[in-house]
């Protein structure tokens, strides 16, 4: 299943690329995307495993961009 | 303007104020270091204390080379050399241009977010009586919804109730709105303007134009141009190789040549100031952001910046006659009476083919556009292949193609005009034809003489008869033309065209969407027209066409074209002074100040550029 989050204070376009390519090799993630612009992040995966998974993520924002931060 | 940006403006302006006092102190009264440097620190900390912070948590995090931590080195070492005015200088343009990146980006993601605003919140239903407000994602297909004036319509549907005006602004760009009457389609997305009305609702919610479109406009950014990604894989490269280039910069010359240590950090810290790609990095995307929200506000669906770049490289404009370049429905061009006036002739016409339902008896009806009294019809008879002999009132009228007048004897003559030609007899005696063709879209002419500037060859294939298709051609001026083609044969002809064009040359199709389908894959940028209501289209092409008007394919590839120059111009300019300040730099020649400008005003200066972009005229 498809899942859309906002993101918050992302502010850097190369940071948004590299979020986006650390959370598509997270265990589970079928295709996940980062877009800069309209400041969302798309998860594809098993809805059971989702929960786990946007935990995962939102620690990797916090890594590349400590101020952004994934409303869930 | 938000919190945060007031506060950036705050601190830049009591760092520039402070600065300049300290700087025309110390230009006055010699200081020493120890006195100089605790009165710099001050503006410089007020003016880059996140930056230093960031610097240092990035590396924690392993984000080494980033832009806060180049600043952070850069400005560090200037304070360590003594050039206490330059390195709080640096910081603060760096702000001062952080600020306007921020600026620029929130003013893009806001002209995107309107383009969003068209979701509709909620959809009325009438439950026991009442008028309730339902999730649009909870209506079902054939359940009946109520559009209130000035509500956004919710779901795709049929007026079954009311009549209304339309406003599809947000979704065609066309401002005059659109009459509805029972038995038409509304489309979710656009507002229902003056009449309450009663839809069924035809598809669900996720399945609906409105979604469609927000899904098409939210993924547009993960289509990436090759420009795009080129800028993304320099600067992973780009920043190691700067950053080690400045470390041998600073270490090699004091080695081999001796001595002047702090002239060779002095240098290595300017060439890093210079370095710094934000300009690029943050231009070009927003470049291509600003030429799709630019389209998107025209009414142009682009499903990526990659068909932005393509549509701009196309040499050879294929297009599909029927409902592309023309209408695709017939109408009555011409009346040419021989007996009667005009008036008389169409009336008899229509009465003889009132029972009718073949499309020439439609066309024809249609453009009479009155009340038929079919009481004056005694008797009418179908004559397959040939038309229509009726008894109106006592007289016999025969309505039909040239055989039909030589079956009964009467003289008639062909017509200079291209279409097909209904001959009409009244008695025997020839009455006079009408011409009913297929009508020229009003943009078509206007568009194929936009893509001939901008340097197109135009190709129009059809399935039509030869005459018809060859005098639309060049009614509307089109370079080559290939007729009575059958759909396996238009793959053919796209191929044999794809050999003529150069290397780096791109080709364009836009038909209808749904018959031309392999031919609308097959071209390297695909346009559909009318994506309102076809889903089959919106799906199939890389561009899509909101309203009918033809005439915005050459609006598309103007604004793509423009885009394109906006990119180029930012790569050229900002790696060009680059690299200039970084020889300059490296010999010493190029001071701190001036790499401040290399970098930030290079970025500022791209970024106002790159905003060009969204303007679209």
């Amino acid at each position: 299943m498809k899942k859309t989050y906002k993101l918050i204070d992302l502010e850097c376009a190369n940071c948004a690329a590299k979020m986006e390519n650390a959370i598509k090799k997270i265990d589970g993630v079928e295709n996940a995307k980062v877009s800069f612009m309209t400041q969302k992040l798309t998860i594809e995966a098993d809805e059971s495993a989702i929960d786990g998974i946007i935990k995962e993520a939102a620690a990797i924002c916090k890594r590349i961009e400590p101020d952004c931060k994934i409303v869930f | 303007m938000s919190k945060k940006q007031k506060k950036v403006i705050i601190r830049i302006a009591v760092s520039a104020v402070l600065l300049i006092t300290f700087g025309i102190t110390e230009h006055f009264i010699e200081l020493k270091w120890y006195v100089a440097l605790p009165m710099f620190l001050i503006p410089y900390l007020i003016a880059g204390y996140d930056v230093l912070w960031k610097a240092v948590r990035n590396i924690a995090h392993g984000q080494v080379f980033d832009e806060n931590f180049l600043m952070a080195i850069a400005t560090i070492g200037a304070l360590g050399t003594q050039q206490f005015d330059e390195a709080v200088f640096v910081m603060l343009f760096y702000q001062v241009g952080e600020f306007f990146q921020s600026a620029a980006v929130a003013k893009s993601r806001k002209s995107i977010s309107d383009l969003m605003d068209i979701c509709p919140d909620y959809a009325n239903i009438e439950k026991d009586g009442e008028i309730i407000q339902v999730d649009p994602e909870e209506v079902n297909i054939d359940d009946i919804i109520i559009i209130k004036p000035g509500e956004k319509i919710p779901l795709d549907g049929v007026i079954i109730d009311g009549t209304t005006s339309i406003n599809t602004v947000a979704l065609t760009g066309e401002s005059l709105p659109k009459d509805a009457d029972v038995g038409d389609t509304v489309t979710s997305g656009c507002v229902n303007m003056s009449g309450l009305i009663r839809v069924r609702v035809t598809s669900e919610f996720g399945e609906s134009t409105v979604t469609k479109i927000l899904e098409l406009i939210e993924e547009s950014s993960s289509n990436k141009a090759a420009s795009e990604d080129f800028i993304t894989r320099f600067a992973k490269y780009y920043t190691p190789t700067v950053v080690i280039s400045a470390v041998v910069l600073a270490l090699l010359p004091p080695i081999i040549l001796g001595g002047g240590f702090t002239t060779w950090l002095t240098r290595a810290l300017t060439f890093l100031v210079i370095s710094c790609p934000c300009a690029l990095v943050i231009s070009i995307p927003l470049t291509f952001f600003g030429g799709i929200g630019g389209a998107s506000k025209k009414g142009i669906l682009v499903k990526g910046s990659c068909y932005l770049e393509e549509l701009a490289k196309c040499e050879i404009a294929v297009f599909d006659k029927t409902g592309t370049l023309t209408e695709g429905s017939f109408e009555v061009t011409a009346v040419h009476p021989n007996k009667y006036d005009e008036d008389k002739m169409l009336e008899y016409c229509v009465l003889a083919e009132g029972f009718s339902d073949h499309p020439i008896a439609k066309s024809v009806k249609k453009y009479y556009g009155k009340e038929i009294d079919f009481s004056r019809i005694n008797a009418a008879q179908e004559i397959p292949g040939h038309g229509i002999k009726a008894d109106i009132e006592g007289h016999t009228v025969l309505a039909g193609n040239g055989r039909l007048m030589e079956n009964f004897g009467v003289e008639y003559h062909e017509c200079h005009k291209i279409g097909t030609i209904l001959h009409m007899a009244v008695d025997g005696v020839y009455a006079g034809h009408i011409v009913i063709s297929d009508k020229i879209k009003t943009g078509s002419e206007n568009m194929i003489r936009t893509l001939k500037t901008l340097g197109c060859k135009t190709v129009m294939l059809t399935g039509d008869k030869d005459n018809i298709g060859k005098a639309v051609a060049a009614k509307l001026g089109i370079d080559e033309v290939h007729t009575q083609l059958l759909p396996a044969d238009k793959v053919n002809i796209v191929e044999k065209l794809f050999s003529e064009k150069s290397e780096k040359g791109r080709l364009l199709f836009s038909g209808d969407g749904i018959n031309d389908a392999p031919v609308l894959s097959r071209a390297d940028v695909g346009i559909a027209m009318g994506g309102i209501g076809s889903d089959a289209s919106i799906e199939a092409a890389d561009i899509v066409i909101m309203d009918d008007d033809i005439s915005k394919i050459g609006t598309a590839m103007g604004i793509s074209k423009r885009t394109l120059k906006i990119v180029k111009q930012n790569i050229v300019f900002a790696l060009g002074i680059k690299i200039l300040f970084l020889i300059l730099g490296a010999f010493g020649i190029a001071n701190m100040w001036m790499a401040v400008f290399a970098d930030v005003g290079v970025s500022v200066i791209a970024i106002l550029n790159a905003m060009r972009a969204l303007k679209v005229k």
